[in-house]
């Protein structure tokens, strides 16, 4: 970052190459649209090459990227939480990446066995619900914690939150998986 | 150590972040406490279920974007730096500026004029100063008028 902010194009280059893929997840899974996901990296780039001049080395740079990302995300599932309420139920039901658009004459093909098939898409997506259904402020930890193996300092940070209080935080949101997740749990312990 | 201390490190205990000691102190209390250890496995269980969701990778367009956005950001630049593509403007201000303050310091006209006739007054003006006979005039005469008021009507 310190390159960046020399003037050096080739390190902001860098810098996309390397924190893209994070960043898209982690808002991915964090507003659950892609497009809206790039979008909100593509802004989080954009900040972080307009600051550039004023970037000090203070905390690490991944600390200040998700702080970022993590704001952005936070405001854009504020905004939208109305919006969504408002939806149709007519409307038509959007496949997410995840899930596998597109993905259907090609199942018999790929997978022999369509109804082990059916069963992974199903364990996955009741994880995804889980992770959804959690607070805003809890879902960002964990997937900062689990996705992104950042240490408690940092996401403590990050979430502006002292690290006991980000302990307290990250246990609920396991206990809250748990129970969500009971039948998978169930099952990851007789296996 | 109790169930309630065990929250606050059962996550780091099942990511194995915890130090040594710690970590000890953990397994001291999960080898006495069946709750705390069904716990453990539990979470352990749920870490693993989130290692089951994929990756999704950006679209192939986001770097060309990104790269669109950084470029359409107006480029920062200093008061002294908008003079720069236009020499010839700078020139000439900076000239009009000289001109101006050239006018502003000549002596003004409105200054008051020293007559002709008055010169050798002035260059004669020490010795008349010092001329002893004007320093040694008499008071002036007090105008007599009688000790009666006087009538206007006279």
């Amino acid at each position: 970052m310190l390159d960046v902010k020399a003037g050096d194009e080739q390190s902001f280059t860098l810098l996309l190459h390397r924190y893209r893929t994070p960043l898209v997840n982690f808002l991915y899974r964090m507003v659950r649209n892609r497009e809206q996901a790039e979008d909100l990296a593509q802004e989080v780039f954009l900040r972080v090459y307009r600051a550039r001049e004023d970037y000090v080395p203070s905390a690490k740079f991944t600390t200040w990227l998700f702080r970022i990302a993590t704001n952005l995300a936070l405001n854009s599932v504020r905004d939208t939480r109305y919006q969504r309420m408002e939806i149709s139920l007519d409307a038509p039901v959007t496949v997410d990446a995840e899930e596998g658009e597109g993905k259907t004459p090609d199942i018999a093909e790929k997978h022999p066995n369509i109804e082990q098939h059916l069963v992974e898409e199903t364990r996955k997506k009741m994880i995804r619900h889980a992770i959804e259904k959690l607070p805003e402020k809890q879902r960002a930890a964990v997937l900062l914690h689990k996705y992104q193996e950042l240490d408690y300092g940092e996401i403590a940070k990050i979430l502006q939150c002292s690290e006991s209080a980000l302990k307290s935080l990250l246990f609920r949101a396991y206990e809250t998986l748990r129970v969500e997740l009971a039948p998978l749990v169930a099952q990851q312990g007789n296996s | 150590m109790s169930c309630s201390r065990m929250e606050k490190k059962i996550l780091g205990y099942v990511d194995g972040r915890l130090g040594e000691s710690e970590r000890l102190e953990v397994e001291k209390h999960l080898a006495v406490c069946a709750g705390c250890r069904l716990r453990v496995n539990e979470f352990r269980a749920v870490s693993g279920l989130l290692d089951e969701l994929p990756m999704i990778e950006p679209s192939a367009a986001f770097d060309l974007r990104v790269r669109a956005r950084v470029a359409a950001i107006p480029v920062k630049q200093s008061w002294w730096a908008w003079l720069m593509p236009a020499p010839r403007v700078a020139i000439a201000a900076a000239m009009l500026v000289a001109a101006m303050l050239w006018v502003g310091t000549r002596p003004g006209r409105n200054q008051p004029q020293i007559a002709q006739d008055d010169i050798p007054v002035l260059e004669n003006y020490d010795v008349l100063s010092n001329f002893e006979p004007l320093t040694e005039l008499p008071p002036p005469v007090q105008a007599d008028d009688g000790g009666q008021p006087q009538n206007p009507q006279l």
